[in-house]
């Protein structure tokens, strides 16, 4: 096995807000390996740190504990040509399809900047074939999209453009910060078909980060699951959406709106979020679990259960000869 | 039995530099009371401006340009502005998108819920309205001491409610509630739409939630009605909607649906919905359409109607 193109290594995040203190993200250590390629959504809800995590990995925030090696390498220790390495290898698309445009330039703009940046020997004319190229992995036609203003364009055509932005320079790694979020239920197949294509085509590994499990179920290999800044339960989606065994999990998949007559919201009761204390040791979920007991004050560990579905969760029993490693669990 | 809500030709257009853009175009609806309708399209297919314009707070540069809003046998776009004022709230009132948005920072939830009741009723006592505050706030599932909190210190599904308290607290008629979850995650948004059923239910009213989100749909609506381009091209119960849609878009609007059964599979509508300024001739959704027919570029559908004021608008169901 070669090395990990991104390694996360015991990383963790703590805010300070005014005093008080916030595990945004409890250490957490996995690798994305460069081959083969794979989509592994990190799914939770607001306040459970996967954008943390997401700015982590993209070097945008620093950890304040643990290491992000990139090929073996420090992140925050990169010499200047190893960070504009690391910079164009690791890409990412955010939320919002309608911030990241400038109003006043043509969406031509979007997509030159990096190629300009990343391979300046480029010729004019390559540089065209090269973001023809990026909007046709996405599903877009070049001709209908060059030359056009961002207010000429639909919040789905222009996240896909923000896709096209991020793959023109051939990346290894993609993060995508909830890219649908923001776009029309009925948009929203024509990005997640872009991102996977992407992982068929390119190679290119994606960290998809979402609170909806019904699109990660479609697109992604294998999910982490966080809440509150651990990890309640990970391993492969088939396994963890049809089986949820973390009660955290759980509510989750019985709070989505299955677009399914047949399929109705359980009337399983759960402590509301909102008037929760956050509590210090312990499992995170402990405050809003229906199956909780006493010995759930200490911290659980995260646990092999069946092979490639690990859970932290004193109800089960772990499986003593499966491996507990969360990157071979992915 | 008489219908509480009866909205027939509405039309709202809007008058920009590049002209005029028509977005409710000859719309008719009708509700029966406690009925509970979905109302769903995609951005820019005039959702939001159906919920605004029966509140008649279309502001310039849009106008009503014709139709009616009858509610209870009183056409709300008849009546005048003092008039109208009073039917909000206590008749028709509207949880807007981003609700939380639309609270006042800088006063406590008390205020706020204080001057909307008096706004209608300025007579009434203090304690009197501070009594029904505590019960609404109950309704919504918040404890009584969100009362004496600013909107800086709750959370996102905490406002939401508290907009449904608001929304709720003159017992009005019907309710519409525009997208109230679309900010809001899974978990959440599940509550808060269980709690906007629980007070419809317990209050009587009828409820219109916009949104594009099916699921929701599917999990707590009787009707749906789906719009396309400032029209809406079929209103049919929820069973019809989702087992044998009968409009082309809303079939393609259903298949498009990510499920448990289908994974990996995607199926997105081709093609992007038409600018408001330069419609397709004919049917509106005929250059997307998979069960296109010559005569649809050229005449637009008539409306065929079926029992219990459903309808679809498509030449396939038009009776020849």
């Amino acid at each position: 096995m070669s090395t990990a193109t991104l390694e996360l290594k015991n990383v963790s995040k703590l805010y300070r807000v005014s005093k008080k203190e916030v595990h945004a993200l409890n250490p957490i250590s996995f690798d994305l390996l460069g081959d083969p390629a794979r989509i592994i959504t990190v799914a939770g809800e607001s306040g459970s740190g996967k954008t943390t995590l997401a700015s982590i990995m993209l070097g945008l925030l620093g950890p304040t504990t643990g290491q992000v090696l990139y090929e073996g390498k420090d992140v925050s220790t990169l010499s200047g040509s190893q960070y504009r390495d690391f910079r164009k290898n690791v890409q990412a698309v955010f939320q919002d399809p309608f911030a990241v445009f400038n109003p006043f330039y043509q969406v031509d703009h979007l997509l030159e900047v990096p190629i300009r940046k990343f391979n300046p020997g480029l010729s004019k004319v390559a540089r065209r074939k090269a973001m023809e190229e990026a909007l046709e992995a996405v599903g877009l036609q070049p001709s209908e999209i060059l030359g056009r203003y961002p207010h000429q364009l639909s919040g789905g055509q222009r996240q896909r453009i923000n896709v096209a932005r991020a793959i023109v320079i051939k990346p290894k790694i993609l993060v995508a910060d909830e890219p649908v979020s923001m776009v029309d239920a009925s948009l929203r197949a024509n990005i997640l078909e872009a991102l996977v294509s992407l992982r068929e085509n390119y190679k290119v590994n994606i960290l998809y980060i979402t609170h909806d499990l019904t699109t990660a179920y479609h697109v992604s290999d294998s999910i982490i699951v966080l809440y509150r800044g651990s990890v309640m339960e990970a391993g492969d989606i088939t396994k963890v959406v049809e089986s949820p065994q973390h009660p955290y999990t759980q509510l989750l998949i019985n709070s989505i709106p299955w677009p399914d007559l047949e399929r109705k919201w359980d009337n399983q009761q759960y402590a509301n979020p909102d008037i929760q204390e956050i509590s210090g040791s312990g499992c995170k979920f402990y405050s809003r679990c229906p199956n909780r007991q006493s010995g759930c004050q200490v911290t659980p560990q995260l646990v092999p259960l069946f092979p490639r579905h690990l859970a932290s969760c004193l109800l089960h029993q772990p499986q003593a000869n499966l491996d507990s490693n969360l990157t071979q669990n992915l | 039995m008489e219908h509480l809500l009866d909205i027939t030709g509405l039309t709202v257009s809007y008058y920009t530099d590049i002209g005029r853009a028509i977005a409710l175009n000859q719309v008719d609806l009708k509700l029966k009371q406690g009925e509970k309708l979905g109302l769903v399209g995609e951005s820019g297919s005039g959702k939001s401006t159906m919920g605004l314009a029966m509140m008649r707070m279309i502001k310039p540069p849009g106008k009503v340009e014709g139709g009616s809003v009858v509610i209870g046998g009183v056409d709300m776009l008849q009546l005048s502005d003092k008039e109208m004022l009073k039917r909000r709230l206590s008749t028709i009132s509207y949880i807007p998108q981003g609700a939380m948005n639309s609270l006042n920072p800088v006063l406590k939830i008390k205020r706020q819920m204080i001057d909307a009741y008096k706004a209608h009723y300025p007579n009434h006592k203090l304690d009197q309205i501070l009594q029904l505050a505590h019960e609404t706030m109950i309704s919504v599932e918040l404890p009584e001491h969100v009362l004496e909190m600013h909107p800086h210190e709750l959370s996102g599904g905490m406002k939401q409610r508290v907009c449904i308290a608001i929304g709720i607290l003159l017992r009005p008629q019907i309710i519409i509630a525009d997208e109230p979850t679309s900010a809001l995650d899974v978990v959440t948004q599940r509550q808060v739409i269980e709690t906007l059923n629980r007070v419809q239910q317990k209050i009587g009213s009828a409820l219109i939630l916009i949104g594009h989100d099916m699921g929701l749909m599917a999990q707590s609506m009787d009707k749906v009605a789906v719009m396309y381009a400032g029209e809406i091209v079929e209103i049919n119960d929820v069973q019809t909607v989702f087992t044998s849609p009968k409009h082309p878009y809303t079939q393609a609007l259903i298949s498009s649906l990510p499920r448990l059964q289908n994974r990996g599979e995607f199926r997105g509508i081709p093609g992007m919905a038409p600018s408001l300024y330069r419609l397709p001739s004919g049917c509106r959704f005929h250059p997307r359409c998979n069960q296109q027919q010559p005569h649809c570029q050229t005449t637009s559908p008539r409306k065929s109607i079926f029992e219990d004021e459903k309808y679809v608008t498509c030449h396939l169901y038009e009776a020849s």
